[in-house]
């Protein structure tokens, strides 16, 4: 079937490129470039036939297309600057830029800019709320990147490094721990509240450096284990974690309260930089005070967290330690005989990934301004998992992209898709009706995304913005080599 | 006399009932080659992989440079300076030449995870250096202008030297090589064989070599051991040993013996 498709995908293209008097010789002398050039606009000559052709024409797609073709085109990664090669920064500069303006165009006064474009099918363009959502799950699936991409240790319980850092912030910057007043440089914190309150910027490094201890724990029994194995026993962890958020109420019946069990802990401080500091440099003393605002400082915030993770995976995937990881994911035997370390390494990556997962889950509790138990379920592990493996494991563009773009559909694009379907082919439906209750999109999510990463797995294993590396691996299967030969 | 390199007392290794390995005593001097040959099944690779780690011995001990090395992990051996390549090639198919060395010079390297994220000056001039050096060895090894070639795109010999070369990353005082000229045509292997002299005479290492074809083995070993099921049968220089009634017996059967 997947064969068939495929084969039918590779003879339309040569029968187009021969309409174009171009056989496939031809074709492939070439340059690279004129041929990424062609494709790019054949595909997005296809969006934008399929938009056109399904009645929902928008000008904006237009735009949309068109900023795609200059940045995918063109390559500028020759681009030097006296013999420094800052090409290769001018696209991912470009969407920095994007997003650093993005708030002061989507939001007006805390609703949504009335004059914004629509997007065909997907509606209107994301809310503040849905893109700091995004920033966060970007910097989670970029810290399980660290071990299911880089290291290649299959990792199914992601979510109890989040739970981790939530709670952390729980603890030091709620009134969770009543019995004990310590103020720590906390943001509005009203004299005489009770409990923990440090400021949010140490809590995010406590919560990543706690997050990471617990990674080294669980990591030191089970990274011993290989493949499967590995998986079952972090399967394990990821549902142990929010069981004891779930009954930490009355720890080994001690009577301490630990994590106010399904209650949650909740209300947690918001960030800010205080008084003397908002004063000073002109930041927001308190992000709550600023009203209909806030959603734009706790994006900003966000994406320097995120940044600073971009920053990480980026140096650590070209240092000593990064090819080791690569090395171990390529062939542990062989590693090993490199004189790598191999359960050191990995416990490496491992808290590296966890001290990530912790920073996010600290600073999502803080946006939210609660932790609670439900919210660390093993569909959340599989969630991270999905935009590692869709955008392409190993690959931080790649990461990033499955991450905006599930986290997006999880929060307003599933509905926004299934508004559109219901308005269109719902009752009634403007064009023609083919079913005749409404139909909840959003209800069917985890099916959606298990069909997104079924056809992903079949057509483009590698993911989408695979890393050059990994294609290759998943083309050609490597990792089906039995391993025994070091040992027969 | 000078303290051998590498010694192994009574060293054994079983797997369940099979002994693999029988007690075997073996010593490599300094600055020697060393071939270990036997029939297949004889227990080599198994005794090969005990010297390296990947295996724990049943008994017996391993004492290299002066140092008891037994039952520890692989990564100490290669610290210590034994450096292997693989009877089944096992680079990492999906990185580069120069990663694949890069990777080999670990041990060698110190800077950590938070050098790493800062790049501090002593990590960046570690980095270009060892690059310079993975570059001069990809040349020993006669891997000119391939840095960038991806580890499954070379061509099999070319395989095999990059597995060298990787070793030699490690910078070992003894190289075990494992069957290095399997699958090579008459030209690669006398090739092969020319640059196993030339790691002696120019990087006065120690070698340790497995190895099937006999003119390989003849050609550059100083001493032969023959191991036949997990036992020592044989050791001596290679004239010697192609004499010994045993180890001719245990390549060609009792027949052989009798009627020559």
């Amino acid at each position: 079937m997947r064969r068939r498709i495929g084969t039918a995908i590779a003879q339309a293209w040569w029968a187009f490129l021969g309409l174009l008097g171009l056989d496939r010789p031809r074709w492939q002398r070439l340059p690279r470039r004129t041929r990424r050039a062609v494709k790019a606009l054949v595909w997005v000559t296809i969006g934008l036939l399929l938009v056109w052709g399904g009645g929902v024409w928008q000008w904006s797609a237009l735009a949309i297309a068109a900023v795609v073709l200059v940045l995918v085109v063109p390559s500028y990664d020759r681009i030097t600057i006296r013999g420094r090669r800052i090409g290769r920064f001018i696209v991912p500069g470009f969407v920095l830029a994007l997003a650093i303006a993005y708030p002061y165009y989507a939001s007006l006064n805390g609703s949504v800019n009335p004059g914004m474009p629509q997007l065909p099918i997907f509606g209107p363009l994301p809310q503040m709320s849905t893109m700091v959502g995004m920033a966060v799950f970007t910097m989670m699936a970029l810290g399980l990147n660290f071990v299911v991409g880089y290291a290649g240790l299959l990792d199914l319980g992601y979510v109890a490094f989040y739970a981790m850092g939530s709670y952390t912030a729980g603890w030091f910057a709620s009134s969770q721990f009543g019995h004990q007043n310590l103020y720590l440089g906390a943001i509005g914190v009203t004299p005489g509240l009770t409990g923990f309150h440090f400021s949010i910027w140490l809590v995010l490094i406590m919560a990543g450096i706690a997050t990471a201890v617990i990674g080294v724990i669980i990591g030191l029994p089970t990274l011993r284990l290989r493949g499967d194995y590995l998986a079952i026993v972090t399967l394990g962890f990821g549902e142990i974690m929010p069981q004891i958020a779930r009954n930490g109420d009355n720890l080994f019946g001690t009577g301490f309260n630990l994590t106010n069990g399904t209650g949650g802990i909740t209300p947690i401080d918001p960030p800010g930089f205080g008084n003397w500091i908002g004063h000073h440099l002109h930041l927001p003393a308190n992000y709550l005070t600023l009203g209909t605002n806030s959603d734009r400082a706790f994006f900003w915030t966000a994406l320097v967290l995120v940044l600073l993770t971009i920053f990480t995976s980026a140096r650590l995937r070209d240092s000593r330690l990064g090819r080791a990881w690569i090395a171990i994911r390529e062939d542990e035997v062989a590693a090993a005989a490199m004189g790598i370390p191999l359960m050191r390494t990995k416990t490496w990556a491992y808290a590296t990934g966890a001290f990530f997962g912790g920073v996010a889950g600290a600073y999502y509790a803080s946006y939210t301004g609660a932790a609670f138990p439900d919210s660390f379920f093993f569909n959340i592990s599989v969630f991270i998992l999905c935009m590692v493996i869709l955008g392409g494991m190993g690959n931080i563009w790649g990461v990033i992209f499955g991450a905006c773009f599930l986290e997006y559909l999880d929060k307003e694009g599933l509905a926004n898709i299934g508004a559109w379907l219901n308005t269109h082919f719902g009752p009634g439906g403007s064009n023609f009706q083919i079913w005749h209750k409404p139909l909840d999109v959003p209800l069917y999510e985890f099916g959606i995304f298990g069909l997104i990463l079924v056809i992903v797995m079949l057509f483009r294993p590698e993911g989408l913005i695979p890393s050059s590396r990994r294609a290759a691996e998943f083309h050609e299967g490597v990792h089906d080599q039995p391993l025994y030969d070091a040992a027969a | 006399m000078v303290e051998p390199l590498l010694q192994t007392y009574s060293l054994r290794k079983e797997f369940g009932g099979l002994v693999a390995v029988d007690d075997v005593d073996f010593t490599v001097p300094e600055a020697g080659i060393v071939s270990l040959i036997g029939p297949n099944g004889a227990g080599k690779t198994t005794f090969f992989n005990m010297l390296t780690g990947v295996y724990k011995p049943t008994a017996g001990a391993i004492v290299f440079a002066g140092e008891q090395m037994t039952g520890r992990p692989p990564h100490a051996y290669t610290e210590r300076g034994i450096g292997r390549t693989f009877q089944n090639i096992r680079l990492f198919q999906n990185m580069t030449a120069l990663e694949n060395v890069l990777v080999g010079m670990h041990t060698r390297l110190k800077g950590n995870l938070f050098e790493a994220i800062a790049r501090t000056p002593r990590v960046r001039h570690e980095e270009k250096d060892a690059r310079v050096r993975a570059r001069e060895l990809l040349e020993f090894s006669g891997l000119r202008r391939k840095d960038n070639e991806i580890g499954r795109n070379l061509s099999y010999g070319d395989q095999r030297r990059l597995e060298v070369a990787r070793a030699l990353a490690t910078q070992p005082k003894l190289l075990l090589l494992d069957e290095p000229t399997a699958g090579m045509n008459p030209q690669e292997t006398a090739e092969f064989t020319g640059f196993v002299s030339r790691l002696r005479t120019e990087r006065n290492l120690t070698v340790l070599l497995i190895e099937h074809d006999m003119r390989v083995v003849m050609g550059v070993s100083d001493r032969v051991t023959v191991l036949d099921y997990g036992e020592k049968i044989a050791e001596g220089s290679p004239g010697e040993i192609q004499k010994n009634e045993r180890v001719i017996e245990a390549y060609l059967g009792t027949a052989a013996v009798t009627t020559s």
